[in-house]
């Protein structure tokens, strides 16, 4: 909201040279955030110059400069022609511009600029004569300001234009305007009026109500006034769509007339567009007051206006010339009940637009319901100026005063005459009673407010408060008092004691409030799998791996890339319906699927080592996609319907994804680097399975969109999956393009978080010499070494300690298809000191369990 | 070895003169000291110690003398033996020393030489943060709840108060999961983990929630579609704003550090009465810079949106507004990140290049 700082004066006592960044000081107290400040950008001597002369001289750059001589009264102090340099060409000798002379200042966007004479083109240029965009008025740097044109027809103003005189006011440039934001519960804070409230709020300044004069000087409604007929058969939520409709009718209007210069000035400042008279008026009453207006050419309108809900299959042509189905639940004001002429609150028809041939004009101020106006709006995708006030709750009382003054204007400056008839029929408004415990403003706030305080805030903002006597509580001989609070009509945002609350708070001032730590019960500190999470971050990035995050949004061409079934992935997660981008429309199913942007970016960048790791949550749909109630707000859904909100959320466990690229240990003096495989995956995973104490089993699997012969699956002892490491397909690779070779794996950490929960129990650390022995196999190329470890285990016994393979071998010793896999044995019994024999024993017992599993024969 | 000479006279035997046995201890001593390396001493110590050495061939002599004479004789020859053997042991320690020296110094590498074989990684700075944060709620006795990011509208919004037809829904830029009417969206803000902690856990309540939420924005240098907040909840009896503001001055300070405060300002959110935006007093100027860039000369910085949890967001939980009360907040971590760090393009955070993480340790 904008608002021009003259017109905030109009309704609360600004002290004289208030600056606008003060008022947006006292605004921000209140709850109303400053946006921007706009004018009052230019300071010093910018007067009223008469081109005297206009020498043209063409430069070596290819452009033409004027050389200019300025009469500019004695503003500069000599009465002497002033000279410039304009590289400017839209005016003519005898034409009466603006000129800055040395020592006025110009807002610029790096800042406020002096202005000096200074040399430039072979000339001292002694000031410049400026464009719309230099004195911050507008956009327009295509040519100066002339202002014998720009006041064309305003008698007023081009009296003013005389050389010498100020500019500064003559353009309005001493005119600020605070910009605020407003929040969505402050429907009347979209208007001047509500706007100086708060300002006297905030300051104590006197503040006059424009409506009550409005309002008294307003004609009683009476039956001679147009015929409204209010026919809502489908409310929405039981809520009427127009509660008031009041219209008023003045007759013999020169539509041509212009809008008063100081309105113009206002509706400019406020962010609107001067348009004709009776659009002017009806956008300034509703920037003033905060009433929608609107106006219908009456010579188009039938005898009577009806207001009712669409019909199915109705369409209707509005303002904007856009032909639109609309629905039943768009509100309208029709002809009659037949033909619609405006879609309520929201946009009008452009049947009954009031054009140039319009004389006679009927003026709509209506109340029409929020929900009916905001769905209107979303529908048909027309966001505007009334439709915003609606959404947000427009005063219910204010419309015989708006159309008041709409009137008024209507008659001052177009000629027209009011019709006696007024119209004004609908329900009377009902305001609903808070009940307020005098007390509990302090107790919710933690501030002692007295009781003729909060009485007095609440009055102070337009409350009517009623002290009413309560039956005293047994053993309570306190204050046995309770407040009845009526709001204001223009606060519908009020409807309960703590909305009650934050008005005394903020009034008194939420610098006030104390700081008071709570204390609490006491917490169990981070959970298991909280700390999990940041052990594997760790551990991860103690071993060479950056973190990132990516943004979870991927399209099935990823999923083709990693060798998917794009259908079978779909079906796996949920897409967006309002994605940023087309391309990426799914929730990711895996983190790798985004991580690779991640990856090619650093080799895009230079990066040719790179390590990289993620943890986040993916979608992973167990069933068909479900969808999840909603409920009113306020209300505690039932069992079943929690029950269905909940089981609607896809099940979104959280991955750890594991991408590496080039060398995994870096060449240097050190000698030459070692590129990175799918061992460093498969040890990343180790180290993450030590760290957190759980035992995985690695086995060769092929799943895409790995090598097939270079991926792990990696499951707990029982089976459970935990997730794939490898070398990515050679294809996935390409499409990707992302380097040769690289590596990733994911994996569920929410498996190895609940595999990590149980406690480690402790063993006694055997104390008794350690004996090793070693033991080279022969077996056939495709035995895994963790099979033939595995029957290692299982043959050597209780004393083996551990089995460690140091070399394997293939080649012509042990024959084509065959491999030799070398194992040092070690071994410890408790208490006492293996014996040879034993040793001998647990070996020969070890080999013979790997040559009858796996046919391993001793190497000669 | 000969037996026992029962006629046999010590000093006649040449081996066991003392003048003699005095030269030999002399000229063990004079090679000791002569050796300059561990193998010289090692050929002094055969010479003056071995079985043929001067000393051992006069104690072999000490068998033969009666044994009125042995005493005397062993004895000489005894300290004569040990004197050489002290001095060669103590030779033997000064040449080992200077030898083990010597080691260490021919030992001497260019510690200077470059490292980096396998560098060590780094955790992501907005996860640092996070746990920084989460570690000073965990410190005043809170809890850390969690929650999905592809979440109901229910949790997102109806809970919380945010009316279908309010234009508060309208203006969080959601991101809708398909059909739009299928009652799922991601998240838009943490706050939905508040209705799933009081339902989860009921009340007396106190929980921090972090994680990642979504909003309709194209990434740019000040905008993320996906970005990291903090939530705040405490609802127990007696539950005041004077709370609220206490624990967000004593996060400001734990990041910000002491002094650093958090300035209040009436607003609005559907899920809070009373509500108010947070401001932390600039820790770069600490107001007292009117040309600071950090917060633009005004002394503060806009943090995030807090107050009172509103009482439908209680009912709509099951909790009973007439005895528990509580407050929320909820602010942005990447901000707070930037703030504390000076990271100036919220890209950098999002991108995935490694160089972001290299510039910070492991705590930040």
């Amino acid at each position: 909201m904008r608002v021009p700082v003259d017109w905030l004066a109009e309704y609360a006592a600004v002290p004289p040279g208030t600056t606008g960044a003060q008022i947006a000081a006292d605004l921000v107290a209140v709850g109303l955030e400053e946006e921007a400040l706009h004018g009052g950008g230019v300071t010093g001597p910018l007067v009223v110059g008469r081109v005297l002369t206009k020498t043209p001289e063409p430069q070596k750059n290819g452009k033409t400069i004027n050389w200019c001589s300025l009469d500019v009264g004695e503003a500069n102090g000599t009465g002497d022609p002033q000279w410039v340099v304009c590289g400017a060409h839209n005016f003519e000798v005898g034409d009466l511009v603006p000129v800055i002379l040395p020592g006025g200042v110009l807002p610029t966007p790096q800042g406020p600029l002096t202005v000096s004479a200074r040399k430039t083109y072979r000339h001292v240029s002694a000031g410049m004569i400026t464009s719309e965009r230099e004195l911050g008025l507008g956009d327009d740097h295509d040519g100066i300001i002339v202002l014998t044109r720009r006041f064309a027809g305003d008698t007023d103003q081009l009296a003013r234009l005389v050389p010498g005189a100020d500019a500064i006011a003559i353009l309005g440039l001493d005119r600020e305007t605070v910009e605020v934001n407003v929040t969505p519960d402050r429907g009347y804070c979209f208007s001047i009026r509500g706007i100086a409230r708060e300002y006297a709020h905030a300051t104590g300044a006197a503040y006059t109500d424009p409506v009550l004069a409005l309002a008294a000087s307003a004609p009683p409604a009476n039956d001679r006034g147009y015929a409204v007929r209010l026919a809502d058969e489908a409310p929405i939520r039981g809520r009427a769509g127009c509660g008031r409709y009041v219209a008023r009718i003045v007759r013999g209007i020169d539509v041509a007339a212009p809008s008063p210069t100081w309105m113009k000035a206002r509706l400019t400042e406020a962010g609107m567009r001067p348009i004709s008279l009776p659009v002017d008026v009806t956008n300034y009453v509703m920037l003033g007051l905060g009433q929608p207006l609107h106006a219908f050419d009456l010579a188009r309108l039938g005898a009577e206006i009806v207001v009712r809900r669409a019909a199915p299959g109705e369409r209707m042509t509005t303002l904007d010339d856009v032909d639109r189905a609309l629905s039943p639940e768009d509100l309208l004001i029709t002809d009659g009940g037949g033909a619609p002429i405006a879609i309520a609150g929201v946009m009008g028809g452009a049947s009954t637009e009031v054009t140039e041939s319009t004389t006679d004009v009927l003026i709509e101020a209506a109340h029409f319901d929020p929900v009916t106006v905001a769905r209107s709006a979303r529908r048909h995708k027309l966001p505007s100026e009334a439709s915003r006030r609606f959404e947000r709750g427009v005063d219910p009382l204010l419309a015989p005063a708006a159309a008041e003054l709409a009137v008024h204007l209507l008659v001052t400056y177009g000629g027209g005459t009011a019709d006696a008839g007024v119209t004004d029929v609908g329900d009377p408004w009902v305001p609903e009673v808070i009940t307020l415990d005098p007390a509990f403003p302090g107790r919710y706030v933690g501030v002692p407010y007295a009781a003729a305080d909060v009485a007095r805030i609440l009055t102070e903002i337009g409350c009517r408060v009623e002290q009413v006597e309560t039956d005293p509580v047994d053993g309570d001989a306190g204050e046995a008092s309770e407040f009845l609070v009526t709001p204001p009509s223009w606060r519908p945002d009020l409807r309960t004691a703590p909305d009650l609350v934050e008005e005394v708070a903020r009034i008194d001032g939420y610098e006030r409030i104390p700081s008071v730590v709570p204390t609490t019960p006491g917490g169990r500190g981070l959970t298991h799998a909280q700390s999990v999470r940041r052990l594997v971050a760790d551990v991860l990035a103690a071993q060479g791996l950056s973190e990132i995050w990516s943004a979870p949004f991927v399209g099935e061409t990823r999923h083709t890339a990693f060798g998917w079934d794009a259908a079978a992935t779909r079906a796996r997660t949920v897409s967006i319906a309002n994605p940023l981008s087309d391309e990426a429309p799914l929730m990711r199913t895996s983190v790798l699927t985004t991580m690779v942007d991640a990856l090619a970016r650093n080799v895009s960048r230079g990066a040719k080592d790179v390590a990289l790791f993620e943890i986040g949550l993916v979608v992973d749909l167990d069933g068909p996609q479900r969808s999840a109630p909603t409920e009113e707000v306020g209300v505690h859904p039932a069992l079943e319907v929690l029950e269905a909100i909940t089981a609607a959320v896809p099940r979104q466990p959280r991955h750890l994804g594991l991408l590496l690229a080039g060398d995994r240990d870096r060449a240097g003096w050190w000698g030459p680097g070692r590129a990175v495989d799918v061992h460093d995956a498969v040890a990343l995973v180790r180290s993450l399975a030590a760290a957190l104490a759980v035992e995985v089993v690695v086995t060769a699997d092929n799943p895409m969109p790995y090598h097939p012969g270079r991926c792990a699956r990696v499951t707990l002892s029982d089976g459970t999956l935990v997730g794939h490491v490898g070398e990515l397909h050679p294809h996935v690779i390409a499409a990707l393009g992302v380097p040769p070779r690289t590596v990733g794996g994911e994996l569920d950490l929410d498996v190895l978080t609940a595999a990590s929960e149980a406690t480690v129990t402790a063993r006694t650390l055997v104390t008794t010499p350690l004996a090793y022995t070693d033991l080279a196999l022969v077996v056939d190329e495709d035995i895994p070494a963790a099979a033939v470890e595995e029957a290692l285990v299982a043959g050597a016994g209780e004393h083996l300690e551990s089995v460690t393979l140091f070399d394997v071998y293939r080649g012509d010793q042990v024959g084509e298809g065959k491999k030799s896999l070398a194992y040092r044995l070690t071994a410890r019994a408790p208490e006492r000191t293996l014996r040879t024999e034993e040793v001998s024993a647990l070996r020969d017992a070890a080999l013979a369990q790997a040559a009858s599993r796996l046919g391993a024969v001793q190497r000669a | 070895m000969s037996g026992p000479n029962t006629n046999f006279d010590p000093v006649a035997v040449a081996a066991l003169d003392p003048a003699a046995i005095e030269e030999a201890v002399a000229a063990a001593l004079a090679a000791a000291a002569d050796a300059t390396d561990l193998a010289a001493l090692k050929v002094a110590r055969t010479a003056h110690q071995g079985d043929k050495s001067p000393l051992a061939l006069a104690n072999r002599e000490i068998g033969a003398l009666p044994p009125s004479a042995k005493a005397e004789a062993g004895k000489r020859v005894g300290q004569a033996r040990g004197r050489v053997s002290q001095a060669y042991a103590v030779r033997q320690r000064e040449l080992e020393a200077e030898r083990d020296a010597r080691i260490l110094i021919d030992e001497a590498v260019d510690v200077t030489l470059p490292t980096g074989r396998r560098p060590l990684g780094r955790r992501h700075p907005t996860e640092l943060m996070s746990e920084r944060i989460a570690d000073v709620f965990v410190g005043l006795g809170w809890e850390l709840a969690e929650g999905p990011e592809v979440e109901a509208e229910w949790f997102n919004f109806d809970a919380l108060n945010f009316d279908a037809d309010h234009p508060a829904r309208q203006m969080q830029d959601t991101f809708y999961v398909d059909p739009p009417d299928g009652g799922l969206v991601l998240r838009t803000h943490t706050s939905p983990v508040q209705a799933r902690a009081l339902l989860e856990r009921g009340v007396p309540l106190y929980i921090a929630c972090l994680g990642r939420v979504f909003r309709t924005d194209e990434l740019d240098a000040t905008h993320m579609p996906a970005f990291h907040q903090v939530e705040g909840l405490a609802v127990d009896e007696g539950i005041t704003m004077a709370h609220l503001k206490g624990t967000l001055d004593r996060l400001a300070a734990e990041l910000f550090g002491e002094g650093i405060t958090t300035r209040l300002r009436p607003s609005f959110f559907p899920f809070t009465e009373p509500s108010a935006e947070m401001d932390l007093r600039c820790f770069v100027c600490r107001g007292e810079d009117p040309a600071c860039r950090a917060c633009k000369g005004t002394g503060w910085i806009e943090w995030g949106g807090c107050g009172m949890v509103n009482h439908n967001v209680l009912r709509a939980c099951g909790v009973d507004p007439e005895r528990y009360s509580g407050f929320a907040f909820g602010m942005g971590i990447d901000r707070a990140l930037m703030f504390r760090t000076g990271v100036s393009d919220m890209r950098d955070m999002i991108e995935g290049d490694v160089r972001f993480d290299a510039q910070f340790g492991m705590e930040i």
